[in-house]
């Protein structure tokens, strides 16, 4: 600790920038830990919606990861997980109340699952793992890049849901406008409903695995 | 370690500072939080007579087209009319009148009253129905507008909170609503029918109830069978007045 104290880190020294790096591919909270897979299911029929849950999140699990951090030292173990639990749900009330005041169609659209980060286990287990054992700069990054790291596969994943489910993309009808539907394309209905975001994650694992051979467990 | 007594003060103090963050947040955003929730009131209404507004011009939308409220009693009387901003009869306004408590007091054998919209669209003039109903998660809602003779649906639209994404959530499609448009209410004799959402189609129907029906969602019952609960309760409240004004 003290040897720490004398020559400070520098704000993007390797090691943090690793809590950024690392989340986004080798240590992914979806397809490696496979965390936070619920709502990653039920947000993703559109772009617009899957964009806005993971800004949520990432101001959530960001701001969240420097709260706890900034208490760690403060809070009595016996009671962590009601103190994590109340910062969560504070942040994500915040979050659910201005999205009823500036944005309210896709405040509609999440409906439930902005309530339900709360239960997003990537965040319990941010603030478990990683803020209570650590300063908040460090914290912050961790939270940002685990964040962001769920954050682009719902991004990837409703980009393709909504393009083959409905045609569009972020509501722009693309598809239409290319002339694809006058040759004889449908949408494919089946892309909307939750099981094809397992199978569009299922993808993108079986993508990164085949590049990240490391990733692939020994039986 | 920690004493019992300092985790009893940090909880409280967590507590009040949670509590006092999270109400000045509330009472600060209140005003813009209803403002939107007036303005997909007033979209939704717009919508079920075809035209579509965002929450920019829906003030303006409404103001030119929806040109009349009327509220009308549980008797079929006209007791308020609010018409090109001023009242001319009674002084509650149609928009105004909260339509879960209305139905609640109906449920309940209270006297009460429904607010219907007269809005005019190409030179036609259009009954504008507002619907609240139960769905299986949350309430579901719609707006249902009727030709000047109450024949005919002109056009509808139908909103949920809570429905199932791709099941019972399909109701809130423009595909599901455009199915009401030009089905009727009421049979040859004049009595009223409601609209029924059918599983398995309309079409299952016998010939001449097929005008009274239209094709529920796949995958979502529970929600179409709301729809038509919903679709009955509300609309038979104006039977009375129809009546009176045919």
């Amino acid at each position: 600790m003290s040897s720490e104290k004398k020559e400070r880190e520098p704000l993007f020294s390797a090691r943090n920038r690793k809590l950024i790096t690392l989340p986004l591919g080798r240590d992914n909270p979806i397809t490696v830990q496979v965390l936070g897979i619920c709502s990653a299911l039920a947000v993703t029929a559109k772009l617009e919606p899957a964009f806005v849950m993971a800004l949520s999140v990432i101001f959530v699990l960001g701001v969240g990861n420097v709260l706890i951090a900034l208490l760690r030292k403060t809070i009595a173990p016996r009671i962590r997980i009601i103190v994590q639990l109340t910062v969560i749900a504070t942040l994500v009330i915040l979050v659910d109340q201005f999205l009823k005041a500036f944005a309210y169609d896709v405040s509609k659209q999440l409906s439930v699952f902005v309530g339900l980060i709360i239960t997003n286990c990537i965040i319990m287990g941010r603030f478990e793992a990683f803020a209570m054992n650590n300063k908040s700069w460090p914290a912050f990054l961790d939270g940002v890049g685990n964040a962001w790291g769920y954050g682009w596969i719902l991004i990837v994943v409703s980009f393709f849901r909504e393009l083959l489910g409905s045609g569009t993309i972020w509501g722009y009808p693309v598809l239409e406008k290319i002339g694809l539907f006058n040759i004889g394309y449908e949408n494919n209905g089946m892309m909307i409903l939750p099981p094809m975001a397992l199978i569009v994650v299922g993808v993108i694992i079986w993508v990164q695995r085949s590049k990240d051979k490391e990733l692939i467990e020994e039986k | 370690m920690f004493s019992n007594r300092y985790i009893f003060i940090y909880s409280t103090v967590m507590v009040i500072i949670v509590a006092a963050v999270l109400s000045t947040v509330t009472m600060l955003l209140k005003p813009y939080q209803d403002r939107n929730i007036t303005n997909a009131k007033m979209q939704g209404i717009l919508a079920s007579a075809e035209i579509t507004a965002s929450a920019d011009d829906a003030k303006i939308l409404y103001e030119r087209y929806i040109t009349e409220e009327v509220v009308i009693d549980h008797e079929g009387n006209v007791i308020c009319i609010y018409k090109d901003q001023e009242f001319e009869k009674g002084d509650t306004r149609a928009f105004e009148i909260d339509l879960k408590t209305e139905l609640y007091k109906k449920a309940t054998g209270k006297p009460f009253k429904v607010p219907l919209y007269i809005a005019h669209v190409d030179k036609k003039i259009v009954y504008i129905v507002p619907l609240l109903g139960k769905g299986l998660w949350g309430p579901v809602y719609g707006n249902i507008a009727f030709d000047e003779e109450f024949n005919e649906i002109f056009g509808a639209e139908f909103g949920h909170d809570k429905e199932t994404p791709g099941l019972g959530a399909e109701i809130s499609t423009r595909e599901f609503a455009e199915q009401f448009i030009g089905k009727m209410i009421f049979d040859e004799t004049g009595r009223f029918t409601s609209i029924k959402v059918v599983k398995g189609g309309a079409s299952t129907l016998p010939a001449d109830q097929r005008i009274h029906g239209v094709d529920a969602v796949s995958g979502g019952t529970i929600t179409s069978n709301s729809v038509t609960d919903m679709l009955e309760d509300c609309l038979e409240n104006y039977v009375l007045y129809i009546n009176k004004k045919k």
